[in-house]
């Protein structure tokens, strides 16, 4: 029961300090690193449930997130180059473009 | 299948127009003149055939089936009352026609499609019997006179143009529902799925909820009428239309609005409808009074017409609700003489506003001096607008307020008011733009032939319906009759 | 012969149609020919029907004549027929024949007006519109030739449309008479609603046989009846737009005041007398209502400058006589007044006409003088026809037919001694602002010099007038014994304190003294009159006077300021203030819910999550 208390009260930690992250750095960089503290956070938060319960899902899922995180950063920083190639600067706000 | 004809060459005339005014504007012209003159024919010809008696029962029918399965078919019916509607349609689509000659340059054929078009759907919704037709036809008249309005329209087009779409629309999804509700319940009573008026006639329905689909039929017309509080589209879309536009939104897309109650809030839902009477006659004496208040308030001419409109067709819905013989007839009378009259006025404000580039009667005055002919047109259409008695306007409003008296005095009295603040507004509409000094140096032409001829016919159409309405009255005196017997001891 | 009648409103009619259309085009010989025959050939025929009707009267003393069916719906079915008694030849012959003379008298009057054709057409169809309304026989048609003679006055009054105080003019008179109208309409609702019919000889029997004296409907119905005809006749309370009708020319004047218009209301009162008789308290409304306007008109006819003006308050006083007479039930009496009156008004108007002609269109009388040897012509026949308004007695016609009412007035049981005084001090009052004009005019220096004498078509009709209204008069007797077969006989009742020779004494008596106060104030010294006028109850009652009794001011902030206010303010039409509105509100909704796309990725991811939590929350909380 411990473990899957304090295991998921860590994931729920490192979910909450990169959301944090995603909300008040305006650095694209610091962006995108605190999405992968988010996309672990979740990723722990599997593991622990499947120990808890003994099946191998929670892994595989993790597995899974892995890879999609993998994919997802290299098309993150191709963007992040080709705004900054823009820009001449990494700050999102910056880089606002819908005004309504 | 005359009646499918009446429908079908507007709609074919209209492409045809549309293809042809891409190179030759005039042969759009013409083809819309002919095709409409067609209709009219055709109408004039069904009246002669069957001008002595039967007018109480629907003398021509077609029947096809449409969608089987749910019971929705296309059946086209006429009687009296939708027969001289329809000549008043084409009369006007005619005059229509005759009126945008010069003042349309732009896009002429994509123009008389529209026109044509709407001509068609009003055409179906006087002589749909079903149900789902009807509101077929409904909304076939809406998307073309938001096209009207909004490409060929004046300053303030697409405002109008807009407001007119949403109001119109949004009564007639109520109208949807109450139709739908209507189909369902008789379902349930019957066992049976049809869109068809004679059968929906005899639904048996809960008197409360009777009355919710009666209001939903109700406002629908009401908006399309208009009665006083759902007006407010109206004196936009009637000022921003063009000519043709207005012809045809005061002569006839209103007369829809009278036609509905007519034919499907009175029969359809008598007891509710019968409840509901006090209400409505008390909208439409408001109507005539606010809405003459309104347009002696205005300054622009077209504005002050549009409002008459309003004052009007408050006659309409109040003789309508009163529910005897004279009012019934009254109603009918001054919705074809309206047509004519507001008409006429729009046609001559079109006139005067293509030759001056201004509706504001500030900037008028003292035009007798130049345009003679066209301010005694003008005069003489004031003259029917406030009812003077040997024109048509009088007679029907005459019998409203003669059958109004018998059902309750004191609204009797307050419309008979109405009749007196027309003479405000249709005095200071000839004083204002025609009388005074001329001071504004206009050098304009008078009307030309072409559109003397329109004004002569249309005064001699009014002096007829002023001094014999016979032939009118008798018309579509059987079925006004036929709407009375459902409430015996009125 | 009698089949001819329909000709009689026909022909002015044609004549209308003819000039509206075709008139512009025309010659201005051929316009005078068209618009002078049509009414000439309309005297002729009414006169030959006239004789006819007199050698060989139709049974029952009334011809029906049937046009068609006008309108049919249920039992409501009017016709387009003329009725012809006594009544409604007398009034035809008259209104034709004075018109006729009218309009010989404009064909050179009007010769350099601009819109010839048009004024032409605008009389023919006056005439035209008052004798269907003499002849119709029933009340919807009678209400077409009301609203008619309505629309002719206001096409006439504002004839000269480019001036907007004509404009003005033209528009009180409409409006004011369709007030009136309005009422006349309701009475129609009520007559037909309670006695299903309109034709006027069948509601009276009806009205007789159905409802009784002083039955409440009776007495609605004849007091709605009241309310147009106080309207037409330009009566109190709705007398106030005759005076401001003086901006038409001279010949419309006339023919409102003479012939057409204002002889409206006393000839429906007449017609249906029957229900004035259901209802004695209307009856009786109708004598106080006379009597008074007699009064409040002499008054202020005492008080205006301009010749028209003058003459205009005469008509609404002598109208007074007539509503006096109906009041007491002196039909014919009434009748034989607006005969009398038909001719020395429409003189006095045609002769004012050629003063205001010769002193290039000089109104105020004040800035006349001295026209006796200038313009012999204008002075014997205004001096004739000024005799025969104030009643000079035993000699003009206007004495003969007053008197005749006054008697009754003092000798029906409906009559009074109040209002008998009244109307022998009105009497007074018409001598006194009569004569008071023609010393004005006629004696005196010289203050304008005269630049234009009348030719022969201005000349003839004067004159045929000025005889008329001096031996009009004699014409009483069998006139009264010819109305007998359409009108009742006045009733008889207390000789008493006064014979029929005392009352004409007096009458007589107060045509004397009105006189001589004239001469004494405004011919041997006008010094006095100033000095009456100049010290302060003369002043405050002359400007009071002067002003119409404050009615046109009460009026103005009773009806017409607040219509205007309402109008104005609510131009924008407050219904679509709501619809606005709501399209504000959606509009301010949007404006709000737009600043939460800001395009900030860090704003959206933020969005994101507190939408999550909140989601959750909700999930797992409810």
């Amino acid at each position: 029961m411990e473990l899957i208390r304090y295991g998921f009260l860590l994931a729920g930690i490192l979910f909450a300090l990169g959301l944090l992250g995603v909300l008040v750095r305006r650095n694209i960089v610091f962006t995108l690193m605190s999405l992968e503290v988010m996309l672990n956070a979740a990723g722990l938060a599997f593991i622990v449930a499947g120990a808890r319960w003994g099946q191998a899902d929670g892994q595989v899922v993790f597995l899974f997130i892995l890879a999609m995180a993998a994919a997802e950063v290299s098309v993150g920083l191709a963007l992040l180059v080709r705004l900054y190639h823009e820009y001449k600067s990494l700050d999102t706000d910056g880089a606002s473009r819908m005004k309504g | 299948m005359i009646l499918f004809w009446l429908i079908v060459i507007p709609l074919v005339a209209g492409i045809l127009a549309w293809v042809a005014g891409h190179h030759r504007p005039l042969a759009a012209r013409w083809i819309a003149l002919i095709a409409v003159s067609l209709d009219f024919a055709l109408t004039l010809s069904l009246w002669a055939r069957n001008f002595h008696g039967g007018w109480h029962t629907w003398f021509e029918q077609l029947d096809w089936a449409w969608i089987p399965s749910f019971g929705i078919h296309f059946h086209l019916a006429i009687d009296g009352l939708s027969l001289l509607l329809l000549l008043l349609t084409f009369f006007l689509g005619i005059l229509s026609v005759l009126a945008s000659w010069t003042e349309i340059t732009e896009a002429t054929g994509f123009f008389h499609l529209n026109l044509l078009w709407i001509l068609a759907g009003i055409a179906g919704v006087f002589l749909a019997v079903d149900l789902f037709l009807f509101y077929f036809a409904w909304e076939l008249m809406l998307v073309p006179m938001y096209f009207l309005i909004a490409i060929w329209g004046h300053e303030n087009r697409t405002y109008a143009a807009i407001k007119f779409f949403i109001f119109t629309q949004l009564s007639g999804l109520l109208m949807l529902l109450a139709i739908l509700a209507l189909y369902f319940l008789h379902h349930a009573a019957t066992g049976i799925y049809t869109f068809e008026y004679e059968q929906l006639l005899n639904t048996p329905l809960a008197p409360g909820v009777a009355m919710w689909i009666m209001l939903g039929f109700f406002v629908a017309f009401a908006v399309k009428l208009p009665v006083v509080l759902l007006h407010t589209w109206l004196p936009d879309a009637h000022t921003e239309a063009p000519t043709a536009g207005s012809v045809i939104l005061a002569g006839l897309l209103l007369k829809t609005g009278a036609y509905g109650m007519l034919r499907f809030v009175l029969p359809l839902f008598p007891d509710s409808a019968h409840r509901f009477a006090p209400i409505a006659m008390a909208l439409g004496v408001a109507g005539i009074l606010y809405g003459a208040i309104l347009a002696f308030g205005q300054t622009d001419l077209k504005r002050l017409v549009a409002y008459t409109s309003v004052s009007h067709l408050g006659f309409v819905l109040a003789g309508i609700f009163a529910w005897n013989d004279l009012a019934l007839q009254g109603a009918v009378m001054t919705m074809i003489c309206h047509g004519i009259s507001t008409g006429a006025l729009f046609i001559l404000v079109g006139a005067l506003q293509q030759r001056t580039h201004t509706r504001e009667m500030e900037r008028m005055g003292g035009l007798w001096t130049v345009v003679p002919r066209m301010s005694g047109a003008a005069l003489f259409f004031a003259l029917a607008s406030l009812g003077l008695p040997g024109l048509g306007d009088f007679v029907g409003e005459f019998l409203v307020l003669l059958g109004l008296y018998r059902v309750n005095i004191l609204l009797a009295i307050l419309a008979t008011l109405g009749v007196l603040a027309a003479t405000f507004y249709a005095l200071r509409l000839v004083q204002r733009a025609f009388h005074g000094p001329e001071t504004h140096g206009w050098q304009i032409a008078d009307l030309v032939p072409r559109e003397g001829l329109v004004m002569a016919v249309m005064i001699l159409a009014l002096l007829w319906l002023g001094l014999y309405p016979k032939p009118v009255l008798d018309t579509f005196q059987p079925v006004m009759a036929r709407l009375e017997q459902p409430l015996p001891g009125r | 012969m009698f089949d001819l009648l329909w000709l009689v409103p026909a022909i002015p009619f044609a004549g209308a149609l003819l000039l509206a259309t075709l008139g512009s085009r025309m010659p201005r010989k051929a316009v005078a020919a068209v618009g002078v025959c049509t009414i000439a050939a309309s005297a002729i025929v009414s006169i030959l029907i006239a004789v006819a009707f007199l050698a060989a009267p139709p049974p029952g003393g009334a011809y029906t004549q049937v046009l068609w069916t006008w309108i049919d719906v249920g039992s409501f079915n009017p016709r387009i027929a003329f009725y012809l008694d006594a009544l409604s030849l007398v009034m035809m012959v008259v209104v034709t024949f004075v018109s006729f003379l009218i309009h010989l008298y404009s064909a050179e009057f009007m010769e350099g007006d601009e819109g010839y054709s048009r004024f032409f057409a605008y009389m023919n169809l006056f005439v035209a519109s008052m004798v269907t309304l003499l002849l119709a026989d029933n009340l919807l048609l009678l209400y077409l030739g009301w609203e008619g003679v309505g629309l002719c006055s206001y096409l006439l009054i504002g004839f000269w449309y480019q001036d907007p105080v004509n404009g003005r003019a033209a528009r009180k008179a409409f409006i004011v008479t369709r007030a009136g109208d309005t009422a006349m309409a309701i009475g129609l609702f009520l007559i037909y609603h309670s006695l299903g019919t309109l034709g006027i000889q069948d509601l009276m029997q009806r009205a007789i046989a159905q409802w009784g004296v002083g039955s409440s409907y009776a007495i609605a119905a004849a007091a709605l009846l009241l309310g147009g005809a106080v309207g037409k006749s330009a009566q109190l309370p709705l007398q106030t737009w005759l005076p401001d009708a003086m901006a038409g020319p001279t010949p419309t004047s006339a023919l409102i005041h003479a012939a057409t218009m204002v002889t409206a209301g006393v000839y429906l009162i007449a017609r249906t007398h029957v229900l004035f008789e259901l209802a004695p308290p209307v009856q009786l409304a109708v004598a106080i209502v006379g009597a008074a306007t007699l009064l409040l008109a002499g008054c202020s006819a005492l008080t205006q400058w301009d010749i028209k003006r003058v003459l205009a308050y005469s008509t609404i006083s002598q109208i007074g006589y007539m509503f006096l007479a109906l009041g007491v039930g002196a039909w014919s009496a009434a009748i034989f007044h607006f005969m009398t009156h038909a001719f020395f008004k429409a003189l006095l108007f045609l002769s004012a006409g050629i003063i205001i002609e010769a002193l290039h269109h000089e109104h105020n009388i004040f800035h006349m003088g001295g026209l006796r040897r200038q313009l012999p012509v204008a002075f014997w026949t205004f001096l004739a026809g000024g005799c025969a308004l104030a009643g000079l007695p035993l000699i003009t016609a206007g004495y003969y037919s007053k008197d005749l009412i006054l008697w009754h007035a003092w000798n029906s049981p409906a009559g009074s001694v109040v209002l008998w005084a009244a109307g022998v001090v009105g009497v007074v009052l018409t001598s006194l602002y009569t004569f008071r004009v023609i010393f004005l005019v006629f004696f005196g220096d010289v203050r304008t010099p005269v630049s234009k004498r009348p030719g022969l078509p201005i000349r003839i009709p004067v004159w045929i007038l000025a005889i008329l209204s001096i031996i009009g008069g004699y014409a009483g007797p069998p006139l009264l014994t010819f109305l007998k077969t359409a009108l009742p006989a006045a009733l008889e009742s207390r000789a008493g304190a006064l014979t029929e020779t005392g009352s004409s004494a007096v009458t007589a008596l107060a045509f004397l003294t009105g006189f001589g106060l004239a001469w004494l104030f405004f011919l041997s010294k006008p010094a006095r009159a100033t000095a009456v006028a100049a010290n302060p109850v003369g002043s405050v009652l002359h400007r009071f006077w002067f002003a119409d009794w404050g009615f046109d001011w009460l009026y103005d902030h009773l009806f017409v300021q607040p219509v205007l206010w309402i109008a104005r303010v609510n131009r924008g039409d407050f219904v679509d203030a709501f619809y606005t509105g709501l399209s504000r509100l959606i509009e301010w909704t949007w404006r709000i819910l737009r600043l939460t796309e800001n395009g900030q990725l860090r704003w959206y991811a933020a969005g994101i999550a507190v939408g999550s939590v909140v989601f959750v929350a909700i999930v797992s909380f409810l």
